[in-house]
């Protein structure tokens, strides 16, 4: 006789579920995994018709990316020296040589300095006024927190103009600092609403046998709940820098040149020189790396934080 | 080690009042017990002792220094909580040596102080797991290392044994009365299990709704209980409770409740007719036919070596700790008698114990 078993799933529900998440994930990655391979097309095999899936893959795109280049007439490119490196070669065939480099360096840098900035800045302050609210009777505690909660309630570009006119008189349109702060002051809510959940959590003996064992208060609060709200910290972070890092509106509007990150960016290589979608594509997945490379470091506490609170220990 | 002394404590939440007015004293090297139901404010006046709360009015004096205002980091005592509070990313040896580590101690004396405390609590072999995969037990004994290591004044023991099954419960708490004894440290514990607080303790204080109820000896508070609460509260099945009405006078040896004449202790009090409670344990009624005050059995429950037996009297339900041996047929009417020395006299108003001969020296809270 076979055993069967009620909480155990039967093979072939297993089978069923693989076949099911296999599928979802196929048409989930399937935009991402075409962005991928366009970015290692040639100029013409990235809009040929029927699409190609099985193509010669080329750096052009990420050559184009990363740099500016002028066409030359054939005779001039004859006479030059042969050239020195891979990029050479690749933009000559085009009959260009390279000008100098593009600015999608620095506008991928000026995303690194203001989304990890943000995010750094909305969880040194969430996590104190997260510990607070957790810990300490502060008055009108609630009508605070239900405050805090309601700057996310309007969709923040409704608030554009007004900030627009703002960011202009203080001098903050177009500054590191300037997007800095707005990203804090979107994300701020959401980092104290999740840190306090997390704090809540954390049992206050452990806090409480510190300053027993002789501890001061904010000793106690960076040896002992800071270690165990590493869960909660850094699944908040993932997720201020998500956003701080894919905003697009606010960037388009209040930066144009010092402090333009990349979302407002990479659009505009679609004007310089023809429809150049290889290097979109190059620039899209570059643009990628950093949230992803973020997320699977802090991955394992990302498992746990999300489900954190649903099961008790 | 030292002495607690503990003066009108007060301590409000808002509008409740938690612990009210509290008074007692916690002598050098005792194992001192806080026992109440939850919520009576034993708790809180641990938590007051040892700093982590402030009181609203009152003094805490800690070998002669009020230390009510200050922080529990400045007062030198160690607390063990009831869910054992280890610092969970921490492992044992470094939970242990915490403490230390605090105060500046220099490591090869923290690695030598650490490993004298393995020993004392046989956890040597664990110093370098985890606290995440430690058994109830074992974690228990890491929180009492974590204790002990720093050679407080005192301990706060926030109901220690309430996170373990019973059955280690009794090994931990024999273990624990050991240790205590060994070490002579002063110990103030928080129980609601009026057993461990009888088979531990050196002294109990009872607390209901934040108040005082009785301070003294285990025998005295079993003996001797100083207001209707106590007397309920303690002893398992509880003390029976005669509800009637009379007076008495100074020097009077016995009261009279429906018609039948009862010897107690000589009362030392005076009181007017009034409702009264005359009190007397399980294993201090004795069933004998020629007892002149009667019941009828409606229940016999049997315990091996004795069995409680549940009479019906005018004044109320009585239960009886006989010999097992003894006959009690259900529905059957038999006499009593009960031992007069053992015997208390509530105000039924006011829930006070009068004072008689034997209850004179007992301090009423």
């Amino acid at each position: 006789m076979s055993a069967y078993s009620i909480t155990e799933p039967s093979r072939r529900a297993k089978l069923v579920a693989g076949v099911l998440v296999c599928l979802y994930a196929f048409i989930t990655l399937l935009p991402l995994l075409w962005i991928i391979s366009t970015g290692f097309k040639s100029g013409p095999d990235s809009i040929s018709y029927p699409p190609k899936v099985i193509f010669e893959p080329s750096l052009e795109g990420y050559v184009n990316l990363f740099t500016t280049r002028t066409r030359i007439a054939p005779e001039a490119l004859a006479e030059l020296p042969p050239p020195e490196t891979f990029y050479d070669k690749i933009v000559r065939e085009r009959d260009m040589v390279i000008a100098g480099p593009s600015r999608f360096g620095e506008r991928f840098m000026n995303s690194v300095i203001i989304g990890f900035g943000s995010t750094f800045l909305s969880i040194f302050l969430g996590t104190l006024a997260a510990y607070a609210f957790s810990r300490f009777k502060v008055p009108l505690k609630d009508d605070l927190l239900f405050f805090i909660l309601s700057t996310r309630m309007m969709p923040p570009i409704a608030v554009a103009i007004p900030i627009f006119l703002m960011y202009r008189e203080l001098g903050l349109s177009d500054t590191h600092l300037g997007m800095i702060l707005l990203y804090t002051g979107v994300n701020i809510s959401l980092a104290v609403w999740l840190l306090k959940g997390f704090i809540d959590e954390i049992p206050r003996e452990y806090e409480e046998a510190a300053l027993i064992d002789g501890y001061t208060r904010f000793q106690a609060f960076r040896k002992v709940v800071l270690p165990q709200a590493a869960t909660g910290i850094a699944s908040t972070a993932i997720f201020c820098l998500i956003f701080a890092w894919n905003e697009y509106a606010f960037a388009v509007l209040l930066t144009s040149g010092t402090a333009q990150t990349a979302p407002p960016f990479i659009p505009t290589i679609i004007g310089v020189g023809g429809q150049d979608w290889p290097a979109v594509a190059a620039g899209a997945t570059i643009f990628l790396l950093p949230v992803m490379i973020f997320t699977i470091l802090l991955r394992k506490h990302l498992l746990r934080g999300i489900t954190f609170g649903a099961v008790r220990k | 080690m030292a002495e607690i002394v503990i003066r009108n404590l007060r301590k409000e939440f808002g509008t409740f009042t938690a612990v009210k007015e509290s008074s007692f004293t916690i002598g050098n090297g005792e194992f001192f017990m806080l026992l109440g139901p939850s919520g009576c404010g034993k708790t809180t006046t641990l938590r007051m002792i040892a700093g982590l709360e402030l009181p609203t009015s009152g003094e805490i004096l800690i070998d002669g220094e009020d230390v009510s205002q200050k922080p529990a980091s400045q007062r030198d005592i160690a607390m063990v909580f009831q869910m054992f509070a280890l610092y969970p990313h921490m492992n044992v040896r470094k939970n242990i040596s915490y403490p230390l580590v605090s105060q500046g101690v220099p490591r090869a004396q923290v690695q030598a102080k650490v490993a004298e405390v393995a020993r004392i609590l046989g956890i040597e072999s664990i110093l370098d797991k985890p606290v995440s995969g430690l058994s109830g037990g074992d974690r228990q004994r890491v929180a009492l290392g974590r204790a002990i290591v720093r050679n407080p004044k005192a301990f706060m023991m926030d109901e220690p044994l309430g996170a373990l099954d019973a059955e280690f419960r009794e090994h931990m708490s024999e273990e624990l009365r050991a240790l205590h004894d060994r070490m002579g440290a002063t110990t103030v514990y928080v129980t609601h299990d009026q057993l461990e607080a009888m088979q531990m303790g050196d002294k109990i204080v009872v607390m209901n709704h934040g108040v005082v109820e009785q301070f003294g000896t285990p025998q005295e508070i079993y003996d001797h209980p100083a207001t209707l609460f106590v007397a309920d509260f303690i002893g398992s099945p509880s003390m029976n409770f005669l509800r009637f009405q009379g007076s008495f006078r100074p020097g009077d040896r016995a009261v009279t409740l429906g018609g039948v004449t009862m010897e107690t202790p000589e009362l030392q009090a005076e009181a007017g007719a009034r409702d009264l409670v005359l009190g007397v344990r399980p294993e201090h009624v004795t069933l004998v036919d020629s007892g002149a005050y009667r019941g009828r059995i409606i229940a016999a429950e049997y315990l091996g070596t004795t069995q409680i037996v549940t009479l019906d009297t005018s004044h109320g339900t009585i239960k009886a700790r006989a010999p097992a041996g003894q006959v009690a047929r259900v529905g059957e009417t038999v006499g009593m008698t009960f031992r007069a020395p053992t015997l208390a006299l509530f105000d039924a108003g006011s829930g006070r114990a009068f004072r008689t001969s034997a209850n004179a020296g007992v301090h009423h809270g």
